[in-house]
């Protein structure tokens, strides 16, 4: 990576964090409604698989959406009017955090059923297949989410019709309030998408540069015709399951360890600026403005307009009767 | 006899089948809890209708599973097949599409495809409908579409106390019941008696008595219902019989029937989408065997045919309530 391709990296990982900082703050003063899922600690996995991606490849997200839109580019201002229900956001209030959506992005959709973007993202990879384009799809599914079955269904039949189609696997050790342990008897997630006939690697989700570098690996061989991949990163949640949870299952002490020890952001400062690639100076620069974007955002997003009753009947069919 | 949340009323109903029948059990996610150092870590079910189970059953009755609908439902039908009482837990109702296979075409048909030879008394419990701002893909009601399969019974509560006697049916009723838990309804108190009883499915209960209309309402639109009834009565003196059948699937037909025979006047209130649904269902109900009875039009009060918005206004816009009650009750005295 390239000086620049560096920088960008660094302001797409902090974008992600601060968005979900600030949603932290915003939902706790009852700004935005509906189950809220944080992503915070698993950047480095949207951000590693979505540098390598253009407007033209498509990925399908989950219930934890917030830092897959922005990795795939959606615009955050348009994200958090989509958080607060105004006609201005993403998906003009229909959608919300759970289901926020940016076609002209290739974001085609957080998803609040576990496991159901797979399949989904099987077909977009189908479409880039029949029309002979070089563009991917990728699909994002918890490790909770692996023990679907519609996922393996999906897996079979990206590698039966060899279709362009990468699933990441995200495992941050938790389905909602159960531990991995109790709910996946073969923790080799990796072995078990390998099973299905397909490369399948597992890397440290929270370094950016092992994500980087396993995703372009799977991504070139899905853009030359090669195949399927799957892709197993595993990351910290740092937050509950959604925001309200009082994470009872687990101690403060845990979570303060793994934010000490599991984080994504000072890992990647910290080799940048002991190789030298980056300066202080300049992540700095970035830190103050996205803190600028952020303040933005939220203005945005309250300043936003309201959606009136009418609007239910807007997008249920291209014309409605 | 205690004021107790829905939640906590339901509750209760776990325990005290758990203790009265030994081939009870829990199954689904998050239900239970988990060991961690040789400690138990209690979950109890994200919305806490399971709290203190894994406790005092352990893993062995009160299974924590992986996020697999399917597999949870045909393990409850299997087991029930065998002679066990499965409690299946679905965390909402639109995740039924997930494992829709193993209720309509297994478990509703298990008995009559084969011939009177097996039961299948597994209780699917989910949370139902809207309030929450949880969008498209969490705030269904799907029970109009399971009361709709013959082979299956449904039940949909409206207040604590009801929850818990109905839980208590479910659990003892020798045939499958899918029993649905208005999310935004836990919180919701009254008194509940401590001690375990049953209310039998199929008889509605009425909230409220009156002669001029009668309002027949579902799930959480019952308490639409009885706001409007109260409004309608302190205000304009008009008095409304309020029937909540309680379980749409089997359904008291009767109670419904002799209502407006008396009032002559219908008012149907559900949350769901109009098509197909339960309001089209009394509406034709009534149609078909009260119409002499009738001296107005029926009406009905739903959500419009669309999806389930997310914004707080354009749910608001999207539920049914008091005021839209109001309105038709004014309609069908028009
Ligand atoms: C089919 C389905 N089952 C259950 C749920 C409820 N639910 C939402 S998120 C979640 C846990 C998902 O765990 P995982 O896939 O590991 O993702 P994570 O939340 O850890 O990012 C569950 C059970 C759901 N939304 N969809
Ligand atoms: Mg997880």
């Amino acid at each position: 990576m390239d000086h620049d391709d560096l920088l960008g990296a660094y302001r797409r990982l902090r974008l992600l964090r601060e968005f979900e900082e600030r949603t932290r703050v915003e939902f706790q003063t009852g700004q935005i409604a509906g189950f809220t899922h944080l992503y915070a600690g698993m950047e480095a996995i949207a951000v590693g698989v979505c540098e390598h991606l253009t407007d033209e490849d498509r990925i399908i997200s989950t219930h934890r959406g917030h830092g897959h839109c922005l990795a795939k580019g959606c615009d955050p201002a348009a994200m958090m009017l989509e958080l607060w229900g105004s006609t201005d956001g993403l998906c003009r209030g229909k959608g919300g955090t759970m289901h926020i959506a940016d076609f002209s992005r290739g974001m085609l959709g957080a998803n609040a059923v576990v496991g159901a973007g797979a399949p989904i993202a099987v077909g977009a990879a189908l479409a880039s297949a029949m029309t002979g384009g070089t563009w991917v799809a990728v699909s994002f599914v918890g490790d909770g989410g692996t023990n679907i079955g519609s996922v393996y269904e999906a897996m079979n039949l990206a590698v039966v019709l060899q279709l362009p189609k990468i699933f990441v696997i995200e495992d941050n050790g938790w389905g909602e309030m159960t531990p991995i342990a109790n709910a996946t008897g073969n923790r080799d997630l990796a072995a078990r998408a390998a099973a299905m006939g397909m490369p399948a690697v597992a890397v440290d989700g929270v370094d950016f540069f092992a994500v980087h570098a396993a995703a372009g690996e799977a991504i070139a061989r899905a853009r030359r015709g090669g195949g399927p991949s799957t892709l197993v990163a595993s990351a910290p949640r740092f937050y509950g399951h959604h925001e309200g949870d009082p994470q009872l299952y687990r101690s403060r002490e845990e979570i303060a360890d793994l934010r000490r020890r599991e984080d994504c952001l000072p890992r990647f400062i910290e080799r940048v600026t002991t190789e030298g690639s980056l300066t202080a100076a300049e992540l700095a620069a970035v830190d103050a403005d996205i803190v600028r974007i952020m303040d933005d955002a939220v203005a945005k997003a309250k300043a936003g307009p309201r959606p009136v009753p009418g609007d239910v009947f807007d997008h249920v069919y291209a014309r409605y009767r | 006899m205690t004021i107790k949340s829905m939640r906590d009323a339901l509750n209760e109903a776990l325990h005290h089948e758990f203790e009265r029948d030994p081939r009870v059990f829990l199954i689904g996610e998050d239900v239970g809890g988990f060991e961690k150092d040789g400690q138990p870590v209690e979950i109890g079910g994200v919305f806490g209708v399971s709290k203190g189970l894994y406790r005092k059953y352990g893993r062995k009755r009160v299974i924590d599973t992986p996020i697999s609908e399917a597999a949870i439902i045909g393990a409850a039908s299997g087991a029930a097949l065998c002679g066990m009482r499965p409690i299946a837990e679905i965390m909402f109702a639109d995740l039924t599409a997930v494992c829709f296979d193993q209720i309509v075409n297994q478990i509703a048909k298990f008995r009559y495809m084969f011939g009177g030879q097996c039961a299948c008394p597994v209780v699917i419990r989910m949370t139902t409908g809207g309030g929450r701002n949880a969008g498209a893909q969490h705030s269904q009601t799907f029970y109009p579409i399971f009361t709709s399969f013959p082979g299956l019974k449904i039940a949909v509560p409206s207040n604590a106390y009801d929850a818990k006697g109905l839980l208590i049916s479910a659990i003892r009723d020798e045939d499958p019941v899918l029993f649905f838990e208005p999310k935004v309804l836990y919180t919701e108190k009254c008194e509940v008696p401590d001690e375990a009883y049953a209310i039998p499915f199929g008889e509605a209960a009425m909230p409220r008595e009156g002669e001029d209309v009668t309002l027949v309402a579902f799930g959480q639109s019952v308490n639409w219902a009885v706001q409007a009834a109260d409004e309608l009565r302190k205000t304009r003196g008009i008095r409304c019989d309020v029937i909540d059948p309680r379980t749409p699937s089997p359904l008291d037909e009767e109670t419904i029937l002799e209502s407006v025979a008396a009032t002559g006047r219908l008012v149907v209130i559900d949350e769901s989408p109009p098509r197909c649904g339960l309001t089209a269902d009394i509406a034709a109900l009534v149609a078909d065997k009260g119409f002499r009875d009738l001296k107005a039009p029926i009406k009905t009060v739903t959500a419009p045919h669309t999806p389930v918005p997310q914004a707080r206004e354009l749910e608001r816009a999207y539920l049914p309530n008091p005021r839209r009650i109001i309105a038709a009750v004014e309609e069908v005295l028009a």
